[in-house]
């Protein structure tokens, strides 16, 4: 009975991290008495670069290395995954022109990217940069994590939120709640200890763009409005520069370098080292030497700036939709917040203070307070943090299609979730078995211009005539803005099955197998692991025995002593590559008893030597 | 309104109270475990069945209610109490949704009593608007055909409008109070003339949503 106690106390006392899995950069951040605060890599950094490599071997590179591989070998390597989460070719088709990815055929619900003779989907990509993240907090706070809160654009669809959960799962995170960027970011900055009062958040990242507008009131963060674009982000304005650079190069050159992905991938880094610049200086250069060539540009501020206004522009039309929505003039908002890498840029800043008319706060780095925010939430749900409340919307309006391809709106945007709507459905023909209910996500009256969420069938219906059967249906979104269905047979009462056939995206049953396969992975590396911790303890006790054989002590043992270490040496020897990491240690612990003699003797020796060496001094 | 005792027993602990309403037993007084929810707004939030409500007190209690209900509350409790706190979370924000803006209040209230307030109700043009909405739309057929000539018109239409739907909610405030004081009675027959008032608004906001769309893309 204590015993289970014991256990179930370590259950519930269980550490729940923040994720930020963003599109340029990742991050880890736990919550502690202190306050959130983010995990550094083992070489020091907050970030970890989202990008992904497959080795020849077929493991997985992630971070900082997989920067230097995206030079080295682009054809293996995968950066901003996060823009193809939840979407299908037809999506982005148009970015895919300016990104190296080779997308594999079927990739109409789901995209399939072709890396290092694999064929990966989005979440899987991402569940490496989870699974790395994952290991570096588990090496910092010596302990097993396996409960997360992750972060995502609050204007992510259906589709992409699920994506991300997703990929959790491939990681083996449990997924316990998935934020909204804009919000966390209000969480971390802790506003709500200043007064109550009204911000506005603008987090402009790597990809995606986010407005979201909050009250704040004795703790209670309720989201009033927010939108966004996910398809809107520093890259964006990378790919600009970059275009220039290109165009620079070949007419100078007289060569088209844009196939090359070593030459287009080392031109990136160099843009973007001096749009970074460009935040801080009046001008900086764009340097670029390739198999002998050198191309240079000074890019003035000036020039950056007309490049981007039209970027920067796209991000004000949806601030003023959220305003509009909340029902609040620029006036009525008592802070801004910035959030992203992009809101570093001046011209942001300007444009952001122009609208609202307030100075942003940036107090906060503005690549870690979103992780931060991940952590309050994590304690908030951990039951450490008792006193603040996150209400969040949905972004987007939910919908069914009715006659004529209209969309009848059930849920309407920026709905406080959880959000349920229900519906009646009946039958149109005598004996009909089934009823399919297509749901789709956006504020377009048709269905056309709407983004499909997924198809249910309600199925064996009991055979009625035609108009009699009754059932009701109920949609309703999560905290995490993610749908569930449910229907009900009005008649019986009893609880009518319904299938999911989600329009993009992966069906449970395939991450189910993806969780599978990246078990068995995970218990080879734990294996190799194992045998290689095995292996170094092998070395150090051959080492230590090579130099006893040496000493006055091992001239001391029998020769039956000397014979049994001999063999219980080759034994080692010989299972020190072949055998598992428990025949090593076995083959250890044997050389270890045999040899305990000598040890003693070697101790003694030593013990001596120290006893005299006192006595001379 | 006093509401007959009714018998509760709790789901987890299994014992029995007698309380006035369903609403009143949100949590399990002996084991203060969470419990199936009601799915009427106003029992939900403890408020009679009224077309007039203290929006301050509604906030209130809104707020309270969701620190105690919300899923982030649960998320290490057993399935069933994650799955009630779900269930009533959504009912509260549905319920705020509704309950703080007057005329969907109305239209629950009118709903709950059995009336039909379909949609479709909205697309016959009331008598006494025809000839205004059918200047209306003729200004707007002008503006289209790409005449800007007639953004003035159009613009004074939209006053009209404005001022019609204020002295609606002007009305339905005051329908709202009979209501509210009125016996049980008669107040089938306010509930009658109220949907009325309601469906003439209808009519007048989507007009308005339409001149408004049209203003909008201008802009743009």
């Amino acid at each position: 009975m204590s015993t289970f106690q014991i256990d179930f106390s370590a259950v519930a006392k269980k550490r729940i991290v923040g994720i930020d899995l963003g599109t340029t950069n990742s991050l880890i951040a736990f919550m502690d008495l202190t306050g959130p605060e983010v995990i550094p890599t083992p070489e020091g950094s907050a970030l970890v670069p989202s990008v992904v490599s497959v080795a020849d071997d077929g493991n997985y590179v992630v971070g900082d290395k997989a920067q230097q591989l995206l030079i080295d070998r682009p054809e293996r390597t995968v950066y901003s995954v996060k823009r193809l989460m939840g979407r299908g070719i037809e999506d982005v088709r148009d970015e895919l022109r300016l990104f190296p990815f080779r997308v594999a055929d079927g990739s109409e619900n789901v995209i399939r990217l072709e890396l290092g003779g694999k064929l990966l989907t989005p979440p899987e990509i991402s569940a490496q940069v989870l699974k790395q993240l994952k290991s570096q907090a588990e090496a910092y706070l010596s302990e097993e994590v396996s409960q997360a809160v992750i972060t995502v654009p609050a204007y992510f669809n259906d589709a992409q939120r699920q994506a991300t959960k997703d990929a959790g799962r491939i990681a083996g995170l449990e997924v316990l709640r998935l934020v909204n960027e804009p919000t966390a970011a209000a969480l971390a900055y802790g506003l709500d200890k200043r007064k109550d009062g009204v911000v506005a958040v603008y987090d402009f990242g790597g990809g995606t763009f986010d407005i979201s507008i909050l009250r704040l009131k004795e703790g209670i963060f309720e989201v009033l409005s927010t939108n966004g674009d996910t398809h809107l982000g520093g890259d964006d304005i990378d790919n600009k520069l970059l275009a220039i650079a290109l165009e620079d190069v070949e007419s100078e050159w007289g060569e088209d370098v844009s196939h090359s992905g070593e030459a287009v991938q080392t031109l990136r880094r160099t843009v973007i080292n001096a749009k970074e610049k460009l935040s801080f200086v009046p001008s900086a250069a764009i340097e670029f030497s390739w198999r002998g060539k050198v191309y240079q540009r000074e890019i003035p501020r000036e020039l950056f700036e007309s490049l981007i206004k039209d970027i920067v522009e796209r991000t004000l039309l949806p601030c003023r939709h959220a305003m509009l929505d909340a029902g609040l003039k620029a006036e009525q908002i008592d802070e801004v917040v910035l959030v992203g890498g992009s809101t570093r840029i001046p011209l942001v800043r300007q444009a952001v203070e122009a609208l609202f008319k307030a100075k942003p706060h940036t107090e906060l780095n503005p690549d870690e307070v979103v992780a931060l925010g991940a952590a309050v939430q994590a304690a908030i749900l951990s039951g450490d943090v008792t006193d603040k409340l996150l209400l969040d919307v949905t972004p987007l309006s939910l919908g069914i299609e009715t006659m004529g391809g209209v969309v009848s709106k059930l849920i309407h945007r920026n709905s406080t979730i959880p959000a349920s709507a229900t519906e009646v459905f009946t039958t149109s023909v005598d004996g009909q078995r089934n009823v399919l209910i297509h749901v789709v996500q956006g504020e377009r009256e048709l269905v056309r211009d709407c983004r499909s969420l997924a198809r249910f069938d309600l199925k064996d219906l009991q055979p009625v005539p035609a108009g009699m059967a009754r059932v009701e249906v109920r949609f309703l979104i999560d905290a995490n803005g993610i749908l569930n269905v449910s229907a009900r047979d009005m008649r019986s009462g009893k609880e009518q099955s319904v299938e999911v056939k989600p329009s993009y995206g992966l069906t449970d049953g395939q991450v189910e197998a993806m969780i599978t396969e990246s078990f068995e992975r995970a218990e080879e590396d734990f294996a190799a692991r194992q045998t290689r911790e095995a292996q170094v303890e092998a070395d150090t006790m051959l080492l230590a025995l090579d130099k006893a054989q040496a000493s006055d002590a091992w001239h001391a043992l029998s020769d039956v002593e000397r014979g049994a270490i001999g063999t219980a040496r080759t034994n080692l020897l010989t299972v020190y590559h072949t055998g598992t990491h428990l025949q090593i240690r076995e083959a250890i612990e044997k050389l270890d008893g045999v040899s305990r003699r000598l040890a003693e003797n070697m101790m003694n020796t030593a013990v001596r030597a120290a006893l005299k060496g006192s006595i001379i001094d | 309104m006093s509401f007959p005792l009714i018998e509760h027993t709790c789901w987890r602990c299994g014992q029995s109270s007698e309380q006035e309403s369903e609403a009143a037993s949100l949590f399990c007084k002996f084991c203060n475990s969470l419990q199936r929810p009601v799915v009427d707004y106003f029992e939900f939030f403890g408020f009679d069945k009224s077309l007039t409500i203290d929006s301050a007190e509604l906030q209130r209690r809104y707020y309270l209610l969701s620190r105690q209900l919300h899923p982030d509350r649960y998320t290490r409790a057993t399935e069933t109490e994650r799955n009630f706190s779900l269930e009533a979370t959504s009912i509260l924000n549905d319920g705020y949704r509704v309950l703080r803006d007057p005329v969907q209040r109305a239209e629950y209230i009118l709903k709950e009593s059995g009336f039909d307030i379909g949609e479709q109700r909205s697309k016959d043009v009331p008598p006494e608007l025809l000839e205004e909405v059918f200047d209306l739309n003729v200004a707007l057929d002008v503006l289209r055909s790409g005449d800007a000539g007639a953004l003035t018109e159009l613009e004074a239409s939209r006053e009209r409008f404005v001022e019609m739907q204020n002295e609606i909610d002007a009305d339905l405030e005051l329908k709202f109070r009979q209501y509210d004081a009125a016996p049980e009675p008669e107040r089938h027959e306010l509930l009658t003339s109220i949907r009325s008032v309601l469906n003439r608004r209808r009519y007048i906001r989507n007009l308005l949503q339409e001149v408004n769309k049209e203003f909008a893309t201008r802009e743009a």
